[in-house]
């Protein structure tokens, strides 16, 4: 199985790999996955109360090749988004994004996971009324 | 530059040893015959050939010749032992004993032999890999007609107790079968001596040809019959019928003279690398475990955990040019990891953490030092970007975390 250029960039040159202090009340934190499904993402976001633009993102992953470029490339799209449109991301853009081979797909469905449980952190936090629900895929 | 590739592999499968391929080449033109055809001297030629290689094979288990049935492989040598004993035996009683970490020609065979009527029992392993020798013992019952213990585990390399189990099959009087898929070629096994009635092994795992096993059947105290599982003209003593793969089979003997040659050279030399490998990642790095006994295991074998890296991205980090095997099981349809580890006590997270180092006869002191340099930085790597590495550093305990299944 032969992995798309994009991803192992992604792999191996992770974009914003970093922690930020999650009790900040401008930081969103989504922790997703479990260490014994073999992928946790922890994603999160530094929103602009102001603007409500997201203004820097960072995250850490457990997990498999797949999973590391997800989460590395979502992080790069959420930068400079409103919440609103950084809800809309579909992990199906991140699967054609990365060509992701039938067997990840669930990779990019949990970075999907993670963006939503950040966002939804970061209203809760604030007490904005949520812009969409943040459910996980089943 | 072409990218260097390592193979840590080799219980996955061996490289066919060059000396294994000259041997062989004849048999595909010149001394091209069916080695049953009993009229003309290509048969002859090729009959010799099969002869001299089940002399070889022989030689190597210290056994009759006559006692050496060729199969396609291991896995057909397991499904005619298991479905050919339970058929021949049947009257006797119906109860075979096995155990969780088999290997799945073993189990899915026991699981079809289930649904025709046989009981199965599974014996569990302990926290090393061993069964439990008593329990054993006491699971045994009236209807009991064989034990079928793997001699070397294939993810873990680990040993089990053959002469003790042996002794109770004989003190029981029921049949003991062993698939020594990875422990032939590589370390004694010897069937008498360990009271083993039917053992299963393959060529490719020994620097022979893939294509081609064998299974021993014992010709005398006792004289063990199968039910063949294959019709046809009657070949290997009725057990198997079928064409016999002539340069495979020769291939098969030389690879059995070439390991019983080099066998304890080769072990010492293997043991010695392996135990640099593991004992210089855990010195370099922290949280590393070695799965299963260490002390019962095969020479060329380890398998190491390293806790909160995941195996199939940790081997991404160089690129998957050095070819071994993670007990993650992200690439497959199901995110089980290995069940092999999981039945050693190994919490999910440290399967899906493991990765087995399987090392060869072509394995150089250069693989292990590229492969130690290589394991240590993706593992470094991989944990500056793993949140539950710096939560276990932080002191968080993960087993309080309530996390999200998907």
């Amino acid at each position: 199985m032969a992995y798309s250029e994009k991803l192992l960039e992604h792999f191996k040159h992770p974009k914003n790999v970093g922690t930020m202090d999650k009790s900040s009340k401008n930081v969103g934190t989504g922790l997703v996955g479990a260490p014994e499904c073999g992928d946790v993402m922890r994603l999160q976001i530094e929103v602009d109360s102001d603007s409500g633009m997201i203004t820097d993102a960072k995250f850490k992953t457990f997990g498999c090749g797949s999973a590391i470029a997800s989460s590395s490339l979502a992080t790069e799209w959420l930068k400079g988004k409103s919440l609103d449109d950084a809800m809309k991301i579909d992990n199906m853009a991140i699967v054609e994004e990365l060509a992701l081979p039938p067997v990840k797909i669930h990779c990019s469905v949990l970075a999907e996971d993670a963006i939503k449980a950040a966002i939804l952190d970061y209203q809760t936090k604030n007490g904005i009324v949520a812009t969409a629900t943040a459910e996980a895929h089943a | 530059m072409a990218q260097k590739r390592i193979y840590l592999d080799n219980n996955a499968t061996t490289p066919c040893d060059p000396r294994v391929i000259d041997a062989m080449l004849p048999y595909f033109f010149e001394k091209h015959g069916n080695a049953a055809s009993r009229n003309h001297p290509f048969g002859w030629e090729a009959e010799e050939g099969v002869d001299y290689a089940r002399e070889q094979i022989a030689n190597l288990l210290q056994v009759d010749s006559k006692e050496i049935i060729f199969t396609s492989g291991a896995t057909e040598s397991d499904n005619l032992a298991l479905k050919g004993v339970f058929e021949m035996y049947r009257q006797k009683g119906n109860h075979i004993i096995t155990v969780t970490t088999e290997h799945k020609a073993v189990l899915d065979t026991c699981d079809r032999l289930e649904s025709q009527g046989a009981e199965i029992t599974y014996l569990k392993v302990a926290n090393d890999g061993l069964i439990d020798l008593a329990e054993l013992e006491a699971a045994i019952k009236s209807n009991t007609i064989m034990v079928s213990v793997m001699w070397a585990n294939n993810e873990t390399g680990v040993i089990q107790p053959m002469k003790e189990i042996g002794d109770i099959c004989k003190k029981k009087g029921i049949l003991f079968m062993s698939d020594a898929t990875q422990a032939v070629g590589k370390i004694p096994t010897y069937p008498k001596e360990m009271g083993i009635h039917l053992m299963a092994f393959t060529a490719h795992k020994m620097y022979g040809p893939k294509g081609v096993g064998a299974l021993y059947v014992s010709r005398k105290n006792p004289r063990v019959k199968v039910t063949a599982q294959m019709d046809g003209g009657g070949h290997e003593r009725g057990m198997r019928s079928g064409t016999l793969n002539v340069p495979g089979i020769v291939g098969f003997g030389k690879a059995a003279e070439i390991c019983q040659k080099e066998m304890q050279t080769e072990a010492a030399r293997l043991s010695k690398l392996r135990d640099r490998l593991q004992k210089t990642l855990q010195d370099r790095l922290e949280e590393v475990y070695i799965n299963g006994n260490e002390e019962h295991r095969m020479p060329h074998v380890t398998n190491i955990s390293f806790k909160h890296v995941e195996g199939e991205g940790l081997m991404m980090t160089f690129n998957q040019n050095i070819g071994l095997s993670s007990g993650s099981a992200c690439t497959s349809a199901s995110l089980e990891p290995s069940y092999v580890l999981v039945a050693l006590g190994l919490g999910d997270d440290l399967a899906h953490s493991s990765l087995r180092f399987s090392l060869g006869r072509f394995t150089t002191d250069e693989d292990i030092d590229y492969t130690i340099e290589a394991i240590a930085e993706g593992a470094n790597h991989m944990r500056d970007l793993s949140p539950i590495w710096e939560m276990y550093k932080e002191g968080v305990d993960l087993s309080n975390v309530e996390w999200s299944s998907h």
